[in-house]
């Protein structure tokens, strides 16, 4: 590859550079609507960066939507989801990596069948399971049918089989119980693994739509996708304000994405790729 | 400890360590599957205390149903788009992103930004850029001396509009599956052509397109599974217009049961909708599968 002529270079930049502008002008677009003046936002010539820049769409979003609710319900449904998932996973996917026994790959199969069935075809009776039990409109009703993956403990069950069977046996001649060797032995090895699986989890939770959509009623339990929609469904859409919105709720995943991208890639390699 | 007590000893340990998953699926997957089908044969507006059976009726009057049957037909339109869009522009992509080059860190860091963001969010920004008036798109295009269309009012482009965006969002996420797939193709194979006098295409269509064809069924699987089931972008973005243009399976499925609460007619669109993604993903594997034997 070292010998490719220095004409080539340049158009790949060429290429390159020319997506690269594509994949990021949205977001410009985005962050400059949010600090124009409706002056400038509704002007018909290109503006790409504010003439009189203004965080008045910021400080309207702020005082007159519930966007600080919204985050914060939005942070406890993805915090609390994630640390299920990743807890529920190691354990489910514990027995399906490293103990014998009859049923366990039949049970396995089953448990990746469920991915294959459409989250539309569960939700009503999900959904009506949720009034049955008085969730509708509740955090538990928003976190508690999304606490295990089929996602979750398969990546897990990937990782756990990598690991040497010489690391458990030590513990076990010690006498150590099963319990004890998961925890204590096997878990401390499993640290990348738990934070690709937390990451991708809390990304998700954070980005999720339509369960929310159908659990939530009133507008102090909108996470902060359900409140940027229901400010485009508002009569006249203040798109200064609604991009300010937007950019506040792309903010956290933009900065976790950028600060542990490694772990985004290597969940991606494992999930497509390593049936 | 004897072997066969070690081996009792797993067994009772590993499903006591499955039991509250077996109970997890049991309730949140077993359960709504089985009460989905039961619903799908009922009417039932979840007011009335008990569900009214009403047998195939439910089924029959969606073959009935044109606002169905077409939203059905755009479903599939959707899914055709975007799956012929991700393969050629994430293959493109991931070919770019397998240079060696600089700054190619940067620029994968780029491409992927878009599918950690929420559909949400990309919807509401597309939206605001395909603005007739005041959007970056037709700006851009007076910017050019030309008149830009309605967009997403246009019921002729209000697919397409959703089509771009869709791709836009994905295109990352399948080109770092596809550069996976091409990383994992062994170098020895390209020097072995070049040493025969194979050109950038001979190699690309010799080598890199037949041995990438579990990854390409990966990501048209994928994709097709995801498009079927489109709904935040549709939402957000269209509301299933103009006149009814952009309404696809799922949207159908939401309004029925949650805009004029026809549970048994929205189980029976589940069911139709897990059907179709059943038999498509059947397909794909036999079509690609009978590729991947030569």
């Amino acid at each position: 590859m070292s010998r490719r002529p220095a004409g080539l270079t340049l158009l790949l930049h060429a290429l390159l550079a020319g997506g690269a502008v594509l994949m990021l002008a949205p977001y410009v677009w985005m962050v400059s609507s949010s600090f124009k003046p409706s002056a400038e936002i509704y002007s018909a010539t290109i503006q790409l960066i504010p003439r009189h820049p203004i965080v008045d769409n910021y400080r309207t979003a702020v005082h007159r939507e519930p966007v600080v609710r919204a985050i914060l319900n939005s942070l406890v449904v993805a915090s609390a989801e994630t640390l299920a998932v990743v807890v529920t996973s190691v354990f489910t996917a514990y027995p399906f990596a490293r103990l014998r026994f009859r049923g366990r790959d039949a049970v396995f199969l089953m448990v990746l069948g469920t991915m294959m069935i459409p989250a539309q075809v569960t939700m009503i009776p999900t959904f009506i399971l949720m009034r049955w039990l008085g969730w509708i409109d509740t955090y538990q009703g928003l976190i508690v049918p999304r606490i295990m993956t089929p996602l979750g403990i398969f990546l897990m069950r990937q990782f756990l089989l990598t690991l040497p069977r010489e690391l458990e046996e030590a513990a076990r001649i010690d006498g150590c119980g099963r319990l004890r060797t998961l925890v204590q032995v096997l878990v401390p090895h499993l640290g990348p693994a738990m934070a690709t699986l937390a990451i991708f989890t809390f990304t998700a939770s954070w980005n999720e739509f339509f369960w929310p959509l159908i659990v939530v009623q009133s507008s102090e339990m909108r996470t902060i996708q359900l409140l940027i929609a229901a400010l485009k469904q508002a009569e006249a859409v203040e798109w200064g304000v609604v991009m300010a919105v937007v950019t506040l709720s792309v903010f956290p995943t933009v900065v976790i994405y950028l600060a542990l991208q490694r772990y985004f890639v290597k969940g991606i390699v494992m999930s497509g790729l390593r049936g | 400890m004897g072997g066969r007590q070690i081996l009792r000893e797993e067994a009772r340990f590993g499903w006591l360590s499955l039991s509250p998953a077996l109970g997890f699926f049991g309730l949140f997957v077993g359960f709504p599957i089985v009460y989905a089908f039961y619903l799908s044969f009922h009417e039932w507006n979840m007011m009335s205390p008990e569900p009214t059976w009403v047998g195939l009726d439910n089924y029959a009057a969606l073959l009935r149903d044109e606002t169905f049957i077409r939203s059905l037909v755009q479903t599939a339109v959707f899914t055709v788009g975007i799956t012929g869009c991700l393969v050629v522009f994430s293959l493109a992509t991931a070919l770019l992103l397998d240079q060696k080059l600089k700054q190619i860190r940067l620029y994968r860091t780029i491409y992927y930004l878009p599918a950690v963001t929420s559909v949400v969010a990309v919807g509401i920004v597309w939206l605001w850029i395909f603005d007739p008036q005041y959007g970056l798109l037709n700006q851009v295009l007076r910017g050019l001396g030309v008149a830009g269309p309605r967009w997403l009012a246009d019921t002729r482009l209000a697919l397409g509009c959703l089509v771009v965006t869709a791709a836009w969002r994905n295109v990352g996420y399948f080109a770092t599956i596809f550069l996976a797939g091409l990383q994992g193709i062994d170098t020895m194979y390209y020097e072995a052509a070049r040493i025969d006098g194979a050109g950038a295409w001979g190699c690309f269509r010799r080598i890199t397109w037949p041995l990438l064809r579990p990854t390409t069924l990966f990501v048209v699987v994928m994709s097709v599974i995801l498009s079927f089931q489109v709904f935040a972008l549709v939402y957000v973005m269209t509301g299933g217009g103009p006149d009814g243009a952009t309404s696809v399976v799922v949207f159908y499925l939401y309004q029925q049961a949650f805009t004029y609460f026809r549970m048994g007619y929205a189980a029976a669109i589940g069911y139709v909708l897990f059907g179709a993604i059943f038999v498509l993903t059947l397909l794909q594997f036999r079509f690609f599968g009978r590729h991947l034997e030569v």
